[in-house]
């Protein structure tokens, strides 16, 4: 279960700086850990985190084993015409996550 | 009166006038040692970084989200044939039912176990925090009113007040006496819990109150209750009672 929390504003007017917020449910497992009985924990982590809006890339982020769990990523884009965002995060084991909104820009 | 009889006396009203003031100086200090007056209790909150404080306010933002939103699936799933409103109700735990104090954790399991016939959920579990952190939920804002029953308060404040582990510290010592001031660059506070369960951004996750308790006895190297204990829940109890009428902030963010 991949599960995301993602604010986006429904609408906007042209030009308008928009401010996306986005928090992923994972446990950022960073793989420097051990068990009580020495094994070391595998990494497990987000590594990549990327939006397009329109199909244009707008913003992009990588992520290493430094950050803590649930990470919160917020940025902000200029809201240029109507569309979708959409949203993707990668990660460790095959971990990957989406979210998309539309957003109507007058 | 000869002049070193004179003078003796003169040594002896000093000596008592020395006395008097370290009574007086004692007096005080004992006074200043004692309970937080009603007035002057804060929340963990505003210790906080405004940084943190804004991760708690921000609902899209709060790291508890997740868990809430898993309480709320339980919930709908598993309770909601019985329960609908919980407003409130966890305002009022630790109570005393069927002549026994427990917490909302442990309402929770009697609940599961003999109504439900179900198997009680482990403490510090996905399922329990999050169904303890919406129900908390429910009650944000809501002034903390748990009973006054004589007896678990007295047993909870001895506990709060009684020097343990090797450090020989009592939690009083810290949350009473030296709040405000700072214990390795981190501000104590007063030890009100008004937002459990918490999100601990040193835990990366959410925690009971009783996992709290817990950890403050092993940094006194102290052997911590068990979780579930009598004395763990008469220790929280005392501290809710403690922070009577202030706002329940659940789930709450702390560093």
């Amino acid at each position: 279960m991949a599960a995301v929390a993602v604010t986006i504003p429904k609408t906007a007017k042209r030009g308008e700086v928009i401010e996306i917020k986005t928090l992923a449910a994972h446990v950022m497992e960073n793989g420097f850990r051990r068990t009580q009985t020495g094994e070391l924990i595998p990494r497990d982590i987000i590594t990549q985190f990327v939006c397009t809006y329109n199909g244009v890339e707008v913003f992009r982020a990588e992520l290493y084993p430094a950050m803590a769990a649930n990470p919160l990523i917020a940025f902000t884009t200029v809201a240029t015409e109507s569309g979708t965002l959409e949203l993707k995060w990668t990660g460790d084991n095959g971990y990957t996550a989406t979210h998309s909104a539309s957003i109507t820009v007058s | 009166m000869d002049r070193r009889q004179r003078l003796h006396g003169h040594a002896q009203r000093q000596h008592y006038r020395q006395l008097k003031v370290f009574a007086l100086l004692l007096v005080a200090v004992l006074a200043h040692a004692g309970e937080i007056p009603l007035a002057e209790r804060r929340s963990g909150y505003d210790f906080m970084s405004r940084e943190t404080r804004s991760m708690q306010d921000d609902e899209t933002t709060n790291p508890a989200l997740f868990s809430l939103m898993e309480g709320e699936t339980l919930f709908k799933t598993e309770c909601a044939s019985c329960h609908t409103d919980m407003k409130g109700v966890a305002a009022r735990y630790p109570a005393v039912k069927r002549g026994k104090l427990v917490n909302l954790e442990q309402q929770i399991n009697v609940c599961r176990t003999e109504r439900q016939k179900a198997p009680a959920f482990a403490y510090e579990s996905k399922e329990l925090l999050a169904l303890s952190a919406y129900v908390g939920r429910q009650s944000r804002g809501l002034p903390i009113s748990v009973s006054a029953d004589e007896k678990h308060l007295a047993a909870g404040r001895t506990l709060f007040e009684r020097r343990q582990g090797q450090l020989n510290l009592a939690c009083s010592q810290c949350h009473d006496d030296n709040w405000g001031k700072s214990l390795a660059g981190t501000p104590i506070p007063q030890a009100h819990p008004t937002g459990y369960p918490i999100y601990r951004l040193e835990w990366q996750g959410m925690g009971s109150l009783q996992r709290r308790l817990r950890n403050c006895m092993i940094g006194v190297r102290a052997e911590a209750y068990a979780y579930g204990s009598p004395e763990l829940v008469e220790l929280e109890y005392f501290l809710l009672w403690r922070a009577r009428g202030m706002k329940l902030e659940t789930p709450a963010v702390r560093p």
